[in-house]
C-alpha cells in the first residue's frame, strides 16, 4: 500500500504500532519520533485517505491550497511533505492555531478568509496549483469545490472530504453523497470515492481532477 | 493595486505592514502566476524570496485579521457578561465568609453584600482592619460587576438589536455567551436555544436519566417564569422560537425589527390564556 503514499509521508512505528508520519514540528502535542510526527487519520480526513489507500496521486512536493485548514491539524502534514501550500480558515479562534503551526513551516501561508469567496484570495493564490484540499464544514460544499477550481491546474487533483452532516442532518447521508457527487461532476471529473466512517463517521472521500 | 495586480504590488518587501494590509483587503477575480510575476517586476529575486516575502507578509495579515475579529464587539460581549457573572458570584461568596467572620466581632453584623457595604463604609476599628478590608473588598467587586452590567446593558442593544429588544440586554449577552458569539447562536436551531445553559440535564436525558429539560438560562425571561408550570413548555418554545430569530436577524442583516416583540407577545398571551380557559372550566 506504501506505493500511493507521496514522497515525505512513511509509516513508521511509533509509540509501538505503525502509523502514517511526516516529518516537521509538532502541532498538538502528537507522538514524535525523532523529526517524525504521528498523522492521526481519525483526525485528519485527508490522513484517513491515505490510511484506507485512496490514490490521491499526490507524490510530494506539490503546490497545494488547502481550504478549511482549521487549526492546521491536517494542513500542517500537507506543508510537511508538499511545496508551497496555502491554507484558508475562515474562524478566527482555530487560525490562532493555524498561525503557530504556520510560524515554523516557510512554505505554509495561512490565510484568514472564506473558501466560498475566492475573489478575497486569488490576488495571493496563485494559479494552476497542483492539488485543492477541502475539507470545509459548510452547506454547499460542492460549490466550494466548484468555486475553487479556477486555482486548479488542468491536471490537478480535487481531494475533498464531504461531511454529510453540514450539508443537512436531516438526510440520509448516501443520498447527500449522491447529490453533491452529481454536483462535482458538472465541473470535476471523480476518479475515486470512498467512505471514510472508520476514521470519520458520515464523510464521503473523493479523488477529482477538473473536466 | 489593480484587479490583475497581485498582493505583492502594494510595496516592496520590507513594506510588511502595506503588503499584509493588501492581502487582508485585496480582490481579484483570478489567480495568476504571481511567484513569476513577482520576479519579473523586481519584487524578489528569485521564487524562493517570493516565498519567504509571502510567509512574513500571511502571518502578518492573518494574526492582525484574528485580533481584529476576535475583538470585535460579540465577543467583547462575551467577556463582559462572563466577567459579570464572575464578580456577581464571587462577591456573593465573600460577602458569606465575610458574615461569618463579622459574626464573631460585631454582634450587629448583617449577611450579604449590603452588609458588607455598611462595614466597608465605616470608620475601621483598631484591630478589625482585616475585616474592614475584607468588606471594603467585597463591595469593590460588587460594583465591579454593577458596573459591567451597565455597560452589558448599554452595548448589547448596539451588538444584537433585536435580541437585547426580546430577551433584555443581560438575557441576551447570556446567551450570545453560551454560544460562544453571535454567529454560532444565529446558526443555532431554536431547540437548542430553547436549552442553552441546561447541558448538565439535557446530556442527563440523552443519556435515558432524566426527562428532556424544557428550559435553560431562557427561564429567566418574564414570558417563561411568568407562565404556569404546565404550559411552561409552550412557552419556552415559543420564546426560544423568536429568539433563534432575532439572533440570526441581528447577526445576518443587523436591522431592528420591533414587530417580533409583538408577535412573540400575543404568542405568550394566547399560552397564558389557556390557565383562564381551565380554570374556568372546573377547578379543583
Amino acid at each position: 500500500m506504501n506505493d500511493v503514499l507521496p514522497a515525505g509521508v512513511e509509516r513508521r512505528e511509533i509509540d509501538g504500532r505503525e502509523r502514517l508520519a511526516t516529518r516537521g514540528d509538532p502541532v498538538y502535542g502528537e507522538p514524535t519520533d525523532g523529526e517524525w510526527r504521528a498523522w492521526d487519520p481519525r483526525r485528519s480526513k485527508l490522513g484517513a485517505m491515505f490510511e484506507l489507500g485512496m490514490e490521491t496521486g499526490l507524490e510530494g512536493g506539490e503546490t497545494v491550497l488547502y481550504l478549511g485548514a482549521a487549526s492546521g491539524t491536517t494542513a500542517s502534514h500537507v506543508a510537511d511533505f508538499a511545496g508551497p501550500t496555502y491554507a484558508v480558515e475562515f474562524a478566527a479562534r482555530p487560525a490562532r492555531d493555524l498561525l503557530s503551526a504556520a510560524e515554523p513551516r516557510p512554505r505554509l501561508f495561512p490565510l484568514l478568509k472564506d473558501a466560498r469567496k475566492p475573489e478575497t484570495y486569488a490576488h495571493v493564490v496563485e494559479a494552476d496549483v497542483d492539488a485543492v484540499v477541502q475539507d470545509v464544514a459548510t452547506r454547499g460544499q460542492a460549490r466550494v469545490a466548484l468555486e475553487n477550481r479556477r486555482f486548479l491546474a488542468d491536471d490537478g487533483r480535487l481531494l475533498v472530504a464531504i461531511k454529510a452532516r453540514s450539508e443537512d442532518v436531516t438526510r440520509d447521508p448516501a443520498a447527500v453523497f449522491a447529490a453533491v457527487r452529481e454536483e462535482l461532476e458538472t465541473g470535476y471529473e471523480i476518479l475515486e470515492s470512498r467512505r471514510l466512517d472508520e476514521y470519520h463517521a458520515d464523510h464521503l472521500g473523493v479523488v477529482a481532477r477538473p473536466r | 493595486m489593480t484587479d490583475t495586480d497581485g498582493w505583492f504590488a502594494a510595496g516592496d518587501p520590507d513594506d510588511v505592514d502595506a503588503l499584509a494590509a493588501a492581502i487582508g483587503d485585496g480582490e481579484t477575480d483570478e489567480p495568476r502566476d504571481w511567484p513569476e510575476r513577482a520576479v519579473d517586476a523586481g519584487f524578489a529575486a528569485d521564487e524562493a524570496g517570493y516565498y519567504d516575502a509571502l510567509h512574513e507578509a500571511s502571518l502578518v495579515a492573518t494574526r492582525a485579521a484574528v485580533e481584529a475579529r476576535e475583538r470585535a464587539d460579540d465577543r467583547q460581549l462575551v467577556h463582559a457578561v462572563r466577567a459579570m457573572d464572575d464578580c456577581r458570584r464571587t462577591a456573593n461568596e465573600l460577602a458569606e465568609r465575610l458574615a461569618e467572620w463579622a459574626g464573631t466581632v460585631d454582634p450587629e453584623a448583617g449577611t450579604g453584600v449590603e452588609y458588607a457595604r455598611e462595614l466597608a463604609a465605616r470608620e475601621p476599628e483598631p484591630g478589625l482592619e482585616r475585616v474592614h478590608s475584607l468588606a471594603a473588598r467585597v463591595a469593590a467587586l460588587a460594583d465591579e460587576a454593577d458596573d459591567l452590567r451597565a455597560f452589558v446593558e448599554r452595548r448589547t442593544p448596539a451588538v444584537a438589536p433585536n435580541l437585547a429588544a426580546l430577551a433584555g440586554p443581560v438575557l441576551a449577552a447570556r446567551l450570545v455567551s453560551l454560544a460562544g458569539g453571535l454567529e454560532s447562536l444565529a446558526k443555532q436551531p431554536s431547540g437548542t436555544v430553547q436549552v442553552l445553559g441546561a447541558e448538565d440535564a439535557l446530556f442527563a436525558h440523552l443519556r435515558g436519566h432524566a426527562p428532556s429539560p424544557k428550559h435553560g438560562i431562557i427561564y429567566t425571561h418574564d414570558a417563561v417564569r411568568g407562565t404556569r408550570p404546565e404550559d411552561r413548555g409552550s412557552a419556552a418554545r415559543a420564546v426560544a422560537g423568536k429568539l433563534a430569530i432575532a439572533a440570526r436577524i441581528d447577526h445576518y442583516s443587523g436591522d431592528y425589527r420591533p414587530e417580533l416583540e409583538a408577535e412573540l407577545a400575543e404568542r405568550i398571551e394566547t399560552i397564558q390564556a389557556r390557565a383562564d380557559d381551565t380554570g374556568g372550566e372546573g377547578g379543583e
